[in-house]
């Protein structure tokens, strides 16, 4: 087992919870109101030094009791040395967990695809919005358990949601800001800005017969 | 005769000049406005998603001061494909074919860190014939996909000839491929525990021979541009970051090395026994496009080497392992013997189980650090397939390495970076 986890275990106590080795890896779960704050003493503290961010994802296993896990994949690049940080979140609490962005910069975009695919919340994330599907997508979250392979919605109803959608919601906030000052925006537009929302579904025409 | 033009003055009145053409005052300049101040005016331009020098769906919103890039907002995901949701209603060998359409430049080499990955959460030790052509498949892949990235980058700064040398290379290389694995993009070279195809006859000494010219045609391309003021100009100072910078950043291969970081998965934690392979870290010093391009050219050298190295120590022997639990039995045993049959009927219904644990395992692949994080309950399928995608973490460093740079500039930074969306979407 990697020693990183009894200094961890001195110096935050009851925060580092189980610990275990997996395919000669370790696996330390910490607390999540003081995750940010254990990445940031593993990062900072002189012979730790994990600076190197490899990959933040989560994970939920197909027994739903379990809760969902965030997991931060560490490494210092001099020492060699690797840790895989967990945080679990309870499935019927609010899943949320500090952003590390201000620590990696590598987190910015990792972060945001765990949202995506998870619905996991990164508090302080500067630009938490979604990465790989579009902002006004509706069907959930992709890689939890609960979502069906093939979508929420039926193959017609995803074509007739695309069929509807509005290209324009596609701009961020950020950009949709930046071009209020500049031009005339069309009014929909106006109104997201102004409600300062991240994006909806437009509601639906009636499904026509003919 | 071309009819013969007045120049049209400022000053000029009214009148005949000395040949006896009449002069002309523009037209309304007296009472003309003012022209008006666009100083502070930016402009939003949407680059992509369908445009040639973003390599694949790419999307950028850039705001512009002028020429000048003010920021830069990537959209990615219009490939997404849900690739690890796909893997988590897969076996661990019916994964492999979703590796090759990740980074579909490199098809052979995922194959091989999937396979990796699957081994070590199995606990499984491959044979050293396999070991030996997983390398040389790793180093096929690592060259296809900087010849990719040579040819296209240059075509985005304005080089077109290199593009044509590359690829021409490139189709060599593949067909070699081609006749290995039976196909150029979905090889699926790999099955856990061993390799879907021996090599075939004559394949080490076509590989050795391409090693052998290989070389020069690089020197060619290198005597192109590696002193072509165009080229320096183009790449030189631009897209900058520093060493601390990349870390913090989490880029990956390439990307890092370039910026003064000797960090190669290959020597730091090797796998495939890269250890003993003789091969230089190839590091940049200024972290800049020119930079990215000299790594890559001299990484595509030590992969020769390491491939000439390879083809020599190829050792006889098995090429899987010989576990009937693991391996498919071979056909001819399938049909004709009860105990094969089962165990092949046992596999393809129920697939390998992997104890219940989980493993984070990483390759140095031509674009940076792919890594496969494989969590597993015990059963035949993973509760959860990662891909750790080298070319998203390294697009993401993108905005920053555009600001303040020209828009052309931006499309050399983004060529520099290496991207392949099929990677960055899933």
């Amino acid at each position: 087992m990697n020693p990183t986890v009894d200094a961890l275990r001195h110096t935050f106590g009851d925060a580092v919870g189980r610990a275990q080795v997996s395919c000669d890896q370790t696996i330390v779960y910490v607390e999540a109101e003081r995750a940010r704050e254990i990445l940031r003493w593993l990062k900072g503290t002189a012979g730790e030094h994990y600076n190197y961010l490899v990959d933040v994802t989560a994970v939920e296993y197909r027994d739903t009791e379990l809760p969902l896990e965030v997991v931060y994949q560490l490494r210092s690049l001099e020492r060699g040395a690797e840790l895989r940080v967990k945080v679990e979140l309870a499935k019927d609490d609010v899943l949320e967990v500090d952003s590390v962005v201000e620590l990696w910069r590598a987190a910015d975009w990792l972060e945001r695809e765990v949202y995506d695919m998870f619905g996991i919340t990164f508090r302080d994330h500067p630009d938490l919005r979604r990465i790989l599907m579009w902002e006004t997508y509706a069907e959930g979250y992709p890689l939890r358990k609960d979502f069906p392979l093939r979508g929420r919605f039926s193959r017609s109803e995803q074509v007739r949601q695309a069929l509807h959608a509005n290209p324009e919601a596609h701009y961020s906030m950020e950009e949709l800001s930046f071009a209020q000052s500049q031009y005339d925006l069309p009014m929909e537009m106006r109104e997201r800005l102004e409600r300062g929302q991240r994006g909806r579904v437009p509601d639906l025409p009636e499904e026509s017969d003919g | 005769m071309a009819e013969k033009r007045t120049v049209e003055l400022d000053l000029a009145t009214p009148g005949l000049d000395l040949e006896g053409h009449p002069t002309r005052v523009p037209v309304g300049l007296a009472d003309r406005e003012a022209e008006p101040d666009f100083s502070a005016e930016r402009m939003l331009l949407n680059v992509g998603p369908q445009h040639p020098a973003t390599h694949g769906v790419l999307r950028l919103v850039v705001e512009l001061d002028g020429e000048v890039v003010k920021g830069v907002v990537p959209h990615i995901g219009y490939l997404h494909s849900g690739f690890e949701k796909l893997g988590e209603y897969r076996h661990y060998n019916q994964i492999i074919p979703l590796t090759d359409r990740t980074d579909y430049l490199a098809p052979m080499a995922n194959n091989v860190a999937l396979a990796l990955a699957a081994e070590q959460l199995m606990g499984i030790e491959i044979t050293e014939r396999c070991k030996v052509l997983r390398v040389i498949a790793c180093e096929m892949s690592r060259i296809i996909s900087h010849l990719v990235w040579l040819g296209t980058t240059a075509v985005d700064i304005g080089a077109f000839t290199p593009f044509l040398w590359t690829f021409q290379e490139r189709e060599k290389i593949y067909n070699l491929q081609e006749a290995w694995t039976g196909a150029r993009l979905t090889t699926s070279l790999t099955r856990v525990g061993g390799m879907m195809a021996d090599i075939p006859d004559g394949f080490v000494e076509d590989l050795a021979d391409w090693c052998r010219n290989f070389p020069a045609v690089l020197d060619e391309v290198e005597r192109l541009l590696t002193a072509n003021a165009i080229w320096c100009g183009r790449t030189q100072g631009i897209g900058v970051i520093s060493g601390e910078d990349a870390i913090n950043c989490g880029l990956s291969g390439p990307m890092l090395r370039a910026s003064g970081v000797a960090y190669d998965i290959r020597r730091d934690r090797p796998y495939l026994d890269y250890e003993t392979y003789d091969f230089d870290i190839v590091v940049g010093e200024a972290g800049d496009v020119y930079d990215r391009y000299l790594v890559r050219m001299e990484e595509m050298r030590q992969s020769v080497r390491i491939t000439q190295q390879a083809l020599q120590r190829l050792p006889d022997g098995p090429l899987n392992v010989s576990d009937p639990r693991v391996i498919l039995p071979p056909k001819t045993a399938a049909m004709s013997d009860m105990e094969a049959m089962i165990f092949h009927f046992k596999q393809v219904m129920e697939g390998v189980p992997a104890p219940v644990g989980e493993v984070y395992f990483s390759i140095e692949n031509g674009k940076g650090e792919l890594g496969y994080y494989f969590v597993s309950d015990g059963t035949a399928k993973p509760v959860r397939w990662r891909i750790r995608p080298p070319s998203l973490i390294n697009l993401a460093v993108l905005p920053q390495l555009a600001e303040g740079h020209l828009l052309a500039d931006l499309i050399a930074i983004n060529a520099s970076v290496d991207i392949v969306m099929g990677e960055i979407d899933r």
